[in-house]
């Protein structure tokens, strides 16, 4: 089995932890992996990808269009993007988070109406979540990413007490226990 | 043990290994966290230099001292270590010596995307180029050996994706290989004409050598597949050819991209009808190939700019292109921004209200060209901003409203050259020092403002203040940026002042720890009048609601910096009690 995870978002909301959560669980499951980012300006409340590719070998680090199985999308402006990137039978799981860009903030552009209603109208399947209020039911805002990691996972056949380990020994002791909480929430979604 | 490593990484863990012992270099993307990681080795002494000629320098000295040194920059770092290495070409080393400079194809955070592979080989040294995490780490080992036995500093260069693309990598042990004696030989260190004469022949001895070396080093590998079609890349596009071909095309795979193999490439191209040279930016392989009469197809298919990617290969070379879905509007773009309580917003706003032509520099206040601000009119280099400024009041003096911007670190780095410029030369120039106790833009870098060692020690801090004083400035003024009267005053006295000054605008990052974070504001619905003055300052946690056309703040984002609440006429942002 071999997989291409896209992980879209806005700087600043946590992709780079989920790659590196994926990074400590996905070699543990015998796969050749490679991990993409981009650091620097795209820190600054732009939009950030990062690719996660697993296999028995992997060559190219990133995910080129039409290529990726998921896209886990922490906006909806960032999965409407990327869906490019998505094979014709891809799945995008997407928070339902709206975060203004600036031309929107301006008032040069609007920010598309309906995005989860337009991208399933493409024959796209699509399955939104909000992880923000699952994240904030598990005392931090900022676990979105690992709720939504929690709703691949059962796609992916990642082992929960594997990821709750990786968990463990990547995020701060103070933030384990919310972070667990909020993986539960993640996997327990009912899609 | 294998284990998941960043490229960066992996470089550092090469150094680690291979005992080298002193690292000095300045940040920049994409080539910081190599500098960050190694300093987390006790057995390394690692430090950030005021900028890459410093440690480029630093390094040189630790290894005629004898000790495996090292110094790590972006490509536009290259640049401004040029004169250094390229006499250190000449002086060979003592201890082996490697330097690692990051490409950045595609601009992901540059402002050029040039080709260090041209300094290597102007500047005659060899340069490994490493495609993903375990080469890093290995070809790190096989730098310093060619170092010392070629008596040679040796290239290392990365490009964004090898830099920031985590893979398997096996760790190793490290190897102590100490520290060599120093023995006294100017005919070799003391670069006069009389002896630079005779180390030149010795250079160009040498690039014979290695191109020997290249012929059967085992980093320059064939796989034959017995196909049609033959590949000639290094670095990541041989992963991505790769991925597109897979054992459907031959692969020579550079590691060693100067010198280049002359009978190896000869050899490889005789055995496949097409050959194809994969390679980002400049078309070094392929003139290379080119003049030695090879038929070889490289930019007359691939671009000179950017990235190439698998996709990109498989359509131009195969002709499939994979059916991509899209939505049938347009999506706005997502800019990076500054921060939501960012200490340069203030100065920005004002820079704007005031008309004036500002002079740019390199980091994360160059985010104030965008809009709405806009506020900046020329960017180019690390340190333009100060030098530049006085170029331009020479030429245009009637223009009279121009001031310089350049952050703490940029300053340090290559603006107080500029500014002993302004001073001795007589200029009236206005230089605003944007001091926010960090190296920003490429990740929160301690420098040698903030007091703070890159292994976390206290130490000396540079007083700018007596710094502008001691270099001939006598107008010196303090502001808080977010001080936004104060600083309009300052601007407007110092653009009419009969002297150059220096504006310092100190904040501290909103990133940093120093930072006081806020509970965050509220627009009260009743008393916002729809005006829109809060937008001036584009702070991303302020939008317009659709419905009511007023104004409100993301709670997420806002940082309770209270700018805002300076723009609002109507007193209807508030603290949220």
């Amino acid at each position: 089995m071999s997989g291409n995870i896209m992980i879209v978002g806005v700087g600043g909301q946590g992709t780079l932890l989920a790659s590196r959560l994926l990074g400590a669980v996905l070699p543990g499951m015998g796969y050749d992996v490679k991990i993409s980012e981009v650091h620097g300006m795209s820190q600054r409340g732009g939009s950030v990808v990062t690719y996660v590719r697993y296999g028995e070998k992997v060559s190219s680090p990133i995910i080129d269009k039409g290529e990726a199985d998921f896209i886990l999308a922490f906006e909806q402006l960032e999965a409407a993007r990327y869906i490019s990137y998505l094979k014709p039978n891809g799945k995008i799981i997407m928070n339902t988070q709206k975060i203004d860009p600036m031309p929107v903030i301006t008032g040069a552009m609007d920010y598309p109406e309906n995005i989860p209603e337009k991208i399933k109208a493409l024959g796209i399947d699509i399955i939104p979540v909000d992880a923000l209020s699952m994240a904030e039911e598990s005392g931090s805002a900022k676990a979105v990413n690992v709720v939504l990691l929690g709703v691949i996972s059962k796609f992916l056949g990642i082992d929960t007490e594997h990821f709750e380990k990786a968990i463990e020994n990547t995020v701060k002791p103070k933030f384990i226990e919310i972070n667990k909480k909020a993986y539960r929430k993640g996997l327990e979604y009912n899609i | 043990m294998k284990k998941l490593l960043l490229g960066n990484e992996a470089v550092a863990r090469g150094l680690y290994e291979s005992g080298c012992t002193i690292v000095s270099s300045y940040p920049g993307t994409p080539s910081t966290e190599i500098t960050e990681f190694v300093a987390e080795y006790d057995e390394v002494y690692a430090e950030w230099a005021p900028n890459e000629k410093v440690a480029v320098e630093v390094a040189i000295g630790a290894s005629i001292g004898g000790a495996r040194a090292f110094a790590a920059m972006k490509h536009v770092g290259l640049n401004v270590a040029a004169d250094p290495l390229f006499t250190a070409s000449y002086t060979g080393v003592n201890g082996g010596l490697v330097i690692a400079v990051a490409d950045d194809p595609g601009m992901h955070s540059s402002q050029n995307e040039q080709d260090s592979r041209n300094h290597a080989i102007s500047s005659k040294l060899p340069m490994v180029e490493p495609s993903d995490s375990s080469e890093c780490k290995e070809f790190v080992k096989i730098a310093y050996e060619l170092s010392e036995k070629y008596d040679t500093p040796v290239l290392l260069r990365l490009t964004t994706r090898v830099a920031h693309s985590q893979s398997l990598t096996e760790l190793c042990d490290r190897t102590e290989v100490g520290v060599k004696p120093y023995e006294k030989n100017p005919k070799k260190y003391v670069m006069v004409p009389a002896n630079a004469i005779g180390r030149h022949t010795v250079v160009e001895a040498r690039t014979k050598s290695l191109i020997e070396y290249a012929e059967t080093s085992p980093i320059n590998t064939v796989e034959d597949n017995g196909t049609e079609i033959g590949v000639i890349a290094a670095g990541c596009c041989y992963e991505y050819a790769k991925e597109a071909f897979g054992n459907k095309a031959s692969y020579l795979k550079l590691g060693m991209v100067n010198p280049l193999p002359k009978k190896l490439i000869a050899d490889f191209c005789a055995k496949y009808s097409k050959v194809y040279v994969i390679e980002e930016l400049d078309p070094v392989i392929e003139n290379h190939c080119r003049v030695m009469g090879l038929n070889v197809i490289g930019k007359e298919v691939f671009p000179m700019e950017g990235e190439i990617n698998a996709a990109m290969i498989k359509e131009k070379v195969l002709g499939v292109k994979a059916e991509v879905k899209a939505l049938d509007e347009p999506i706005p773009v997502r800019p990076p921004v500054m921060c939501p309580g960012c200490p340069h917003r203030g100065v920005f706003y004002v820079l704007k209200k005031l008309g004036v032509t500002v002079n740019g520099d390199i980091g994360c206040y160059t985010l104030g060209s965008a809009a709405p601000l806009n506020a900046m009119d020329a960017t180019v280099c690390m340190g333009y901003s100060v030098s530049g400024i006085h170029g331009f009041t020479k030429a245009s003096a009637a223009n009279g409203k121009s001031v310089a911007v350049i952050g703490d670190s940029t300053f340090i780095h290559s603006g107080i050259t500029g500014l002993i410029n302004i001073a001795y030369n007589k200029s009236n120039s206005v230089v605003i020092v944007l001091d926010n106790s960090i190296t920003g833009m490429t990740g929160h870098q301690q420098n040698p403002t903030t007091g703070v060692t890159l292994k976390g020690d206290m130490t000396t801090s540079v007083n700018l203040e007596a710094l502008c004083k001691a270099v001939g400035i006598n107008r010196i003024i303090e502001v808080d940026p977010h001080d936004i009267e104060k600083v309009e005053a300052a601007v407007k006295e110092s653009l009419a002042a009969e002297e150059p000054t220096v504006i310092i605008a100190r904040r501290p990052c909103i990133m940093i720890k120093k930072a006081v974070i806020k509970k965050p504001l509220i627009v009260d619905q009743d008393k916002c009048k729809s005006c829109k003055a809060c937008m001036k300052i584009g702070c991303p946690a302020i939008s317009v609601r659709k419905d009511t056309k007023k104004a409100r703040i993301d709670d997420t984002l806002c940082v309770g910096c209270e700018l805002c609440v300076k723009m609002c006429k109507f007193d209807a942002i508030k603290i949220n009690d």
